[in-house]
């Protein structure tokens, strides 16, 4: 083995994706010395896949929006089981961070004005996502990926040398957060290219990884969504907050079989794309729940007309939030009425002009010319649910993003929870990025000026090293790629859109089993760019989430957003008083109920009372919020 | 209705290295780097390729299918004939590092040395006005994946080495076309510096770039031939030298 | 060893692993320019047949030199009295420099002829043959850059046989009115000649790409749009035209040396 490379640093991220970018410029700007860390190329990451948009209150198409409104439809869209600071902060910040891009290069769609447009997304009261076409978060992405070249290139004029105090390294996996005394020391990793192993020191490490699809069969995620920073904050001592929540994007391809899962971006619908089944009904209206009637036109002309005037009609129903959108595809595909791959047809080609479309999707109409042989001007897609984004993650202060429980470890982006309760608004999640990405920087620069450092034990750093070894000393044990395929049906079966308690219980089981048998996997050839070898850690990952999922699943014994329960139907409001955390006791996943922190009055009244009354219990309503 | 195809896939590091044929399923309506992961699932657990999206958004799994830089994720297996034999290999303008990965680190250093975008001082937050029209062009490129296919494919470095120190490539000359047609850059010697320090003059608009960008920018057409003639406004066009001078700006 | 093969690269012994017939088109284009060259270079020290009956020869218009026949300076243009320019050789020796010059520096022929002529590369990935290569950074290569003139000069051209085009529209009197297949011949390739010039990206630069604002320059911006349009087909104006104005010289060449009569639908 070579010598161990060690590196000192104040602040360690780890995530290239918008979150991590976004803090490590705020920690960089206030002065600290940053280390990104990313396990594909800089500039990879799940970020430059978001499409839509992200959504900011600016008012720039429609001047009645303000943080106000955004902050009550990002709460109605998760059921109101949001921490409602998170949101509150999401809300009013958003625009600064949008414009603040701007300010860095970012060239967004234009208003005849010449301000940032903003289109319409599901479950948004007004056009609301700022947008580069269909490809926002590539746009996000590059922008703060120059940004950090910026920062670098003024550091080699003042230092001499562009690494002196950012530096990105790339294509390297972290395994381990290190934590001495109580408080977090650092991080060890390898390098995927070498298989060559990493310490970093750091006081501060901020977990920016991203979402958990891979862990299940049908996704919109890459290779990369395998919960390693969830994982990771479990064994370092963190909660995770409600992880039954995983949000099924209603429109994934789903044929030809290789690309299932591919994410059709909701701004086909936003653009004016209806949804049918193969009777040719557009069934959407048949799904309206009670508690959006008011605000979703029950008839085709009404829908049809908003097109042309929001302000006089109600919007189309197949621009509800992502959960009942999915559940009601779900529902007709059951039904008989899906087609013969299993989806249903999605269609812009009737309603808009292909020279439009080419112009406004031009990624979605590339995506399926090339991938499906599918015009998309001409034809009608055929789409179906898709895991997309786990709404749980790392419990966080909202206003550090300081991860509680654990000093000095800090969570932002899709691997935070809280923010989005039970379902996420499309859009809210490039703009939960920037605010929450920025805020983790500003906590993590606050922490390392007050605490002090300390070293990282020897001991520490053989456990973390005889870890990454281990799959190499066992021979003819089980395949990492095997194990996966398994956990996948597993997951996607039992524990994926609509879930049921004796299928959870047996997924428990089904995934301790695995788990077991991943303590047994073998790698072969060596350590040399090794994708079995990179899996087998990845492995480990997806199946603490997984097993945290199904224990949260299986504990909340009724349906909201982004979980289903076919023997629980409808929303309690006693539930939705209640958080899950999840937490690791060393060799199992523990979930208990923790409280909801209470709506506090100045931001109760912003709702109307017989909205609430739809999701909370009358006591709450009588108390009227906390003071 | 799934066949058996035969691959080359060229394996080895940057000490040696070969093609080895492999045969292996491939399904309808499946691409290249599906069945790569096959192989790799099935055959060779080791075998490295670099991929992430899977839908060409991200530029991640680019390789030479055929002999030709492409992205994996984006070729589909009906492309190729019945029976035809297929061979991958890395990309061959950069350093090998295992199998199917290449070194493309050559890019990121490049990116250092363009100039970043510089706001106006005077314009705050959301003060900025930007008619469509005006960003149209700079949008066109900032689709850019960074799939590094066009740089792979430019033969000023792909076939002379030595030419890599002064030679940006085509992925960066579309970021300085994109900075220069920035309509609130203030940065104004771009023109100058791309043909003194980026190597402008080195391209001979050949035009492989644009056929393999996947992301069908029109590298050549829109970005390197009007910053060719930016430069000779600035540096080659006497009557416009003589204008600016007596009008102090540049052209 | 150096370019694919250098050490640090991946280890194969193929300069190019491309499995279609890549050599095809630098072949095809070499063939074609190759030929035009030779047929040129004919037909400029040849000296005669570019004259008959109001048809002037789109290589030696206008006519210059004392070498031209009184008939072709009245029927063509001749901005340059023939006596006091005395040019012992064939005239289109000089007209033919700015034609030449323009196309050789079009960015169009440029790529072309780098790939088919000087193998730089000859196809994509594709490995050159040549051990250095420093693209258009020096002389005389360097001079790539005096396109716009040219294209200027191209213009002049444009206005000339445009001219030449309308004057074949006069019987062989003198008197207008009249039309021929050499009428149409000389329309159509001055025509193309103006499709190739306002298709060409130095056209489409001076008209607008230069602007950083197109929204204050909305007329340009117009005309900008319209030109960019007309340069996706750039390639193509460019062998057509070239291909028109051969064959308008071969039409006034059989035509003046007797081979064909030309065809008078009115007279
Ligand atoms: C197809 C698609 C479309 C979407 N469209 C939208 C949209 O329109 N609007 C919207 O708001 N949201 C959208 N989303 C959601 C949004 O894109 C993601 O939630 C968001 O990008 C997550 O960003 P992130 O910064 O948290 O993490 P990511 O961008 O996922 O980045 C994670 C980073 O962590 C690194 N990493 C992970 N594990 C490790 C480890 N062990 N060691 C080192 N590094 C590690 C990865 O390499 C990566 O750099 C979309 C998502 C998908 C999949
Ligand atoms: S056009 Fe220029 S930059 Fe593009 S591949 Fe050819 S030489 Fe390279
Ligand atoms: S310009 Fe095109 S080919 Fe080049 S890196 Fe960008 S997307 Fe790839
Ligand atoms: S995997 Fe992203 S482009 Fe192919
Ligand atoms: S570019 Fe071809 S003529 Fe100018």
């Amino acid at each position: 083995m070579t010598e161990l490379e060690r590196y000192k640093y104040d602040v360690l991220v780890i995530g290239a994706g918008g979150a991590g970018l976004r803090a490590a410029v705020e920690a960089r700007e206030a002065g600290l010395r940053v280390a990104i860390i990313c396990k594909s190329l800089f500039g990879k990451a799940h970020t430059v896949m978001a499409e839509g948009g992200a959504a900011a209150s600016m008012g720039n198409v429609n001047s009645g929006d303000n943080w106000q409104v955004h902050f009550r439809d990002t709460m109605r869209g998760g059921k109101f089981l949001n921490h409602y600071r998170m949101a509150e902060l999401h809300a009013k910040e958003s625009p600064d961070r949008i414009y603040e891009l701007e300010m860095w290069g970012a060239l967004f769609d234009r208003t005849k004005e010449g301000k940032i447009s903003q289109r319409n997304f599901g479950g948004h009261e007004y056009p609301r996502l700022a947008h580069v076409g269909d490809r926002t978060g590539l746009e996000l992405i590059r922008t703060m990926q120059q940004k950090i070249v910026q920062l670098q290139q003024k550091d080699a004029r003042e230092y001499g040398n562009a690494e002196a105090n950012i530096r990105v390294f790339a294509e390297l996996t972290i395994t381990e957060i290190i934590k001495e005394k109580g408080v977090v020391a650092g991080a060890y990793g390898y390098w995927r290219e070498g298989g060559n192993e990493v310490l970093f020191e750091a006081q501060a490490v901020i977990i920016a990884t991203g979402g958990v699809g891979k862990t299940f069969k049908i996704t919109s995620n890459s290779w990369e969504g395998t919960g390693d920073g969830h994982a990771l904050a479990l064994k370092a001592g963190a909660n995770l907050v409600d992880m039954e929540f995983l949000q099924f994007h209603p429109t994934g391809m789903v044929w030809p079989p290789s690309v299932r899962g591919i994410l059709v971006t909701e701004s086909v619908r936003g653009e004016g794309g209806v949804l049918t089944n193969t009777l040719g009904e557009r069934f959407m209206f048949k799904y309206i729940p009670d508690v959006f009637k008011d605000k979703y036109a029950d008839n085709e002309e009404e829908a049809d007309r908003w097109y042309l005037d929001q302000d006089n009609n109600r919007r189309p129903p197949e621009l509800l939030p992502r959960d009942e959108v999915a559940r009601a595809i779900n529902s007709e595909v059951k039904a008989g009425r899906g087609t013969e791959h299993g989806g249903v047809f999605l269609d812009v080609s009737k309603r808009i002009p292909a020279e439009v479309i080419k112009k406004r999707l031009p990624s979605m109409w590339h995506q399926f010319y090339e991938l499906a042989g599918v015009d998309i001007t001409k034809e009608a897609m055929e789409v179906g649910p898709t895991c997309h984004y786990v709404m749980g993650g790392v419990e966080v202060e909202p206003d550090t993003a300081a991860a509680i429980g654990v000093p000095g470890l800090f969570a932002a982006g899709e691997v935070a929870g809280g923010m989005h309760g039970s379902n996420r608004l499309g859009g809210n999640s490039l703009s939960d990025l920037l605010v929450f990405g920025r805020r983790a920087g500003m906590g993590a620069a606050a922490y390392v000026k007050s605490a002090t450092a300390v070293a990282v034990s020897e001991a520490s750093v053989k456990a973390a090293a005889d870890r990454i070894q281990a799959p190499f000393t066992r021979a003819g044990g089980e395949n990492a790629y095997s194990l996966h395929q398994e956990l996948q049906e597993v997951t996607h079966n039992l524990v994926g859109i609509i879930r049921t308690g004796s299928e959870l219980k047996d997924a428990i089981e089904k995934i301790a089993d695995i788990r077991k048998r991943s303590q047994n996997v073998s790698v072969a050839g060596d350590r040399k760019f090794n994708p079995g070898f990179h899996l087998a850690f990845d492995l480990d990952n997806m199946l603490l989430v997984a097993e945290s999922t199904a224990k949260s699943a299986i504990a909340r014994e009724e349906s909201r957003g982004g979980h289903t329960r076919d023997d629980f139907p409808g929303m309690n409001d006693k539930w939705r008083q209640v958080n899950h955390i999840s937490s690791y006791n060393g060799s199992e996943v523990v979930v208990r109920e923790q409280k909801l922190p209470t709506l506090p009055k100045e931001l109760f009244d912003l709702f109307d009372i017989h909205e609430l009354e739809k999701y909370m219990t009358s006591e709450e309503i009588a108390k009227g919020g906390s003071n | 209705m799934a066949r058996k195809v035969n691959l080359r896939i060229w394996r080895g590091d940057s000490n040696s290295g070969a093609l080895q044929n492999v045969e292996v399923e491939a399904n309808e309506g499946e691409v290249v780097l599906d069945v790569i992961h096959r192989v790799q699932a099935t055959q060779m657990g080791d075998l490295a390729v670099r991929w992430n999206c899977k839908a060409g958004k991200c530029g991640s799994c680019s390789m030479e299918i055929n002999g030709k830089p492409r992205l994996a994720c984006m070729t589909r297996m009906s492309s190729f004939e019945e029976g035809e034999e297929i061979t991958v290999t890395p990309l061959r303008a950069f350093p090998v590092i295992k199998d199917l990965v290449a070194d493309v680190s050559f890019n990121y250093k490049k990116a250092m040395e363009i100039p970043a975008y510089e706001h106006p001082a005077d314009l705050g937050p959301g003060e900025a006005r930007m008619e469509q029209i005006d960003v149209e062009r700079s949008q066109e490129f900032r689709k850019c994946i960074e799939c590094f296919l066009c740089q792979d494919t430019c033969h000023v470095i792909r076939d002379h080495e030595e030419n890599k120190k002064s030679f940006a490539g085509p992925r960066f000359f579309i970021r300085i076309a994109e900075l220069d047609m920035h309509p609130l850059d203030m940065l104004k010697n771009r023109k100058r510096t791309a043909q003194e320090e980026h190597g402008l003059g080195m391209c001979n608009i050949t035009k492989c770039c644009t056929e393999v960008c996947p992301e069908h920018i029109r590298i050549t057409d829109n970005a390197i031939i009007p910053m060719k003639e930016r430069v000779v406004d600035v540096k080659y066009d006497p009557a416009r030298w003589l204008g600016s001078k007596i009008r102090r700006r540049e052209g | 060893m150096s370019g694919v093969f250098s050490p640090s690269r991946a280890q194969i012994k193929e300069r190019t692993l491309r499995t279609d017939k890549w050599w095809l088109q630098p072949l095809a284009t070499f063939g074609v320019l190759f030929s035009f060259v030779i047929y040129a270079t004919f037909r400029a020290f040849e000296g005669d047949y570019y004259y008959k009956d109001h048809l002037i020869s789109p290589f030696y218009s206008p006519c210059l030199s004392e070498a031209c026949v009184d008939e072709a300076v009245i029927g063509g243009f001749a901005p340059i009295s023939a006596q006091i320019f005395n040019f012992p050789l064939s005239p289109a020796l000089i007209i033919l420099i700015f034609p030449l010059g323009f196309r050789m520096t079009c960015y169009y022929y440029r790529k072309a002829y780098y790939r088919a002529f000087w193998m730089s590369p000859p196809a994509c990935a594709v490995a050159e043959p040549h051990k250095k290569y420093t693209g258009e950074t020096r002389q005389p290569l360097i001079l790539q850059n005096a396109h716009r003139w040219f294209f200027y000069a191209g213009l002049i051209f444009n206005v000339i046989l445009t001219y030449d085009a309308i004057i074949s529209f006069k019987n062989k009197d003198g008197e207008w009115g009249a039309m021929s297949v050499g009428s149409l011949v000389l329309v159509f390739s001055a025509a193309m000649l103006w499709m190739y010039s306002l298709s060409c990206h130095t056209c489409r630069h001076t008209i607008g790409g230069r602007l950083k604002h197109f929204s204050k320059h909305p007329i340009r911006y117009k005309a900008w749009t319209t030109i960019s349009r007309l340069n996706h087909s750039h390639a193509l104006f460019a062998w057509i035209s070239l291909f028109a104005v051969a064959f308008a010289d071969i039409y006034v060449r059989q035509v003046a040396s007797g081979a064909w009569t030309n065809f008078y639908f009115f007279e």
